[in-house]
């Protein structure tokens, strides 16, 4: 996702002067190209994260587009108040690109973990929030970013996340994908975890069960329409994020079931209201906390046996 | 202009103002007229008629809480009306306790919780410097605001960028809500400080119009590859004999008693007081 991310901000940077990146002593080669083509369009603001979101915003004041990146941790939950203030309540057109989404930095533990920054960043005004699932989601969303005039928030994976969509995919990124059609039961995920459950879903349906897949790389404005329409045919969503359960795509789907009266049962599965635990690669932490691709089928299965 | 009229005509708008909206932080609006006053009628680059002009300097008032006085100079420069002004701390009002960016014209950003401003103020100054817009950035700063941690980050990245066309007033009253900023968290050397940061420091009386439009015209023409900081000592309350230098008029509205004693030393009556 990151490269993704990286290679449509040089061509935004290359098309658009105004495209700044801002960056906080974190990237070290991956900027390279950037850094060597568009010097002036590189500012490394050293490891000061709130001064370069609200610089970044006074730059957004003057017309400029900036992207400003580092690890996620440190500007949803380090520089709460600067987004809130600086970009949400001046609705400012900055781009806050976080980078480790869920526990990505597994082998640094929860200082590094964005586990709740969905939760912190969604009760925000004026912000789109964007959780794009695959490389080529990120590279969308990116574009879309761009074309927003107004605060957003990307939420990246760090690691190599894997393709599930056609590269002719063209249809519009705010909204719901229905990957896999289901009937009585359907699957939204979203961010990198949403390769797992595709997996897990496609495996289960191989094992005689009927059961769809939605990806949100879009959590704010959500698309509230496709989930009510398919709540018509199916009562039963089983949601699984790599983030807590409170505040994040959980509560989102709760929200929109609760608000529009649609008797569905919603279950969740992602970190219940703890911080990851364990140290290791991405796939041996989410594996410790029950979010690995075997947990996940496991916990899908036993919901529907036991339904 | 007399600006030394204008200035006190400018901290009677400020108590008119703040007893009429029921808020205000007096004490803070009052240690910065002069700065305020100096800065608009002396060097600052603005259109009347164009607020949003592309090549203007800008202010940002970082001390928000301080904003009666940005409001009564805009006033006077013709950006706030009159209504707008006794609008102040209304429900239906867009002009509130702390500036609020694009809400009004001349508020060049969302102050208030502190700390803050700097920072802004040096997205703009990279900016211009990539814009090759020749207009310089002023951020009026508060001595206790300082303590704040974002205030250094930003220290550090005005002097390492070399941020020439940006300048910091510090507006150095030496008190902040509850007392004596020495007694509370000390700002050490401030001058050596900000020195050993990269910036060039001025020191100047913060009420003296004619020293502060020396220095501001000399900082003007001074073509030192550094960020400024015009350390300009005041007096917080100043003007008024029972606030100045005492912490309780941080943010506060004389009583009934107190009353007349503001009005007999702004020279103004009653009756101007509810007009």
């Amino acid at each position: 996702m990151r490269n993704a991310y990286l290679k449509t901000l040089y061509k935004l940077a290359k098309e658009d002067k105004n495209v700044l990146s801002l960056i906080s002593d974190n990237g070290l080669i991956v900027y390279d190209d950037f850094k060597n083509d568009f010097p002036e369009q590189l500012l490394n603001f050293g490891m000061s994260e709130n001064n370069m979101v609200m610089a970044g915003c006074g730059l957004a004041s003057c017309g400029k587009i900036p992207f400003i990146y580092t690890i996620s941790a440190f500007l949803a939950f380090r520089s709460f108040e600067f987004i809130r203030v600086d970009a949400c309540v001046n609705n400012l057109n900055v781009k806050i690109v976080g980078i480790g989404s869920g526990v990505s930095y597994g082998y640094l533990g929860p200082t590094h973990h964005s586990t709740e920054d969905i939760g912190v960043l969604r009760v925000l005004p004026n912000l789109t929030i964007f959780s794009p699932s695959t490389p080529l989601m990120a590279q969308k969303v990116t574009e879309q970013a761009y074309k927003i005039k107004g605060p957003v928030y990307i939420r990246l994976g760090t690691n190599n996340e894997k393709e599930f969509y056609s590269e002719n995919y063209n249809d519009n990124i705010k909204k719901l994908n229905n990957i896999i059609d289901g009937k009585d039961f359907y699957i939204i995920s979203t961010g990198s975890i949403a390769y797992d459950a595709f997996k897990a879903c496609q495996k289960l349906n191989e094992n005689g069960y009927n059961i769809g897949f939605i990806d949100a790389n879009c959590l704010k404005p959500f698309d509230s329409e496709t989930l009510i329409n398919l709540s018509k045919n199916c009562k039963n969503f089983i949601i699984i994020e790599e983030h807590n359960i409170i505040s994040g795509l959980s509560s989102i789907v709760s929200d929109v079931i609760a608000e529009n009266g649609l008797n569905c049962k919603v279950y969740k599965i992602g970190l219940n209201d703890v911080f990851a635990k364990g140290y290791g690669n991405h796939n041996q932490v989410k594996k410790q906390n029950g979010l690995d691709y075997d947990n996940i089928y496991l916990k899908i299965k036993n919901i529907l046996e036991n339904k | 202009m007399d600006l030394k009229q204008l200035a006190k005509e400018i901290r009677k708008d400020i108590f008119k103002t703040a007893y009429n909206g029921g808020s205000g932080h007096l004490g803070g609006a009052f240690s910065c007229v002069e700065i305020l006053v100096s800065l608009y009628f002396s060097v600052l680059k603005y259109d009347k008629n164009n607020p949003l002009w592309k090549y203007r300097d800008k202010v940002i008032f970082s001390k928000g809480h301080g904003c009666l006085a940005l409001y009564s100079v805009l006033n006077k420069i013709g950006y706030i009306s009159k209504e707008q002004l006794n609008s102040y701390c209304k429900l239906n009002s867009n002009v509130g306790g702390e500036p609020k960016y694009m809400e009004l014209d001349g508020v060049e950003a969302t102050t208030g919780s502190l700390g803050r401003g700097l920072s802004f103020s040096i997205g703009i100054a990279i900016a211009n410097k990539l814009d090759k817009i020749d207009s310089k950035i002023y951020t009026i700063l508060g001595d206790g605001e300082c303590q704040e941690g974002t205030v250094w980050e930003a220290v550090m990245s005005a002097g390492h960028r070399r941020l020439d066309n940006l300048t910091v007033i510090l507006d150095y009253n030496k008190l902040q809500a509850m007392g004596n900023i020495d007694e509370i968290l000390n700002l050490g050397d401030i001058k050596k400080s900000w020195e050993s940061f990269g910036f060039f420091v001025y020191e100047v009386d913060g009420h003296n119009i004619d020293k502060l439009i020396e220095v501001l015209k000399d900082n003007l023409n001074n073509k030192i590859e550094k960020p400024r900081l015009i350390i300009a000592n005041t007096i917080k309350g100043k003007g008024i004999s029972i606030m100045e230098n005492q912490p309780i008029w941080h943010y506060r509205l004389p009583s009934e008693k107190e009353l007349d004693i503001f009005l007999n030393e702004l020279e103004m009556t009653k009756e101007e007081l509810f007009l």
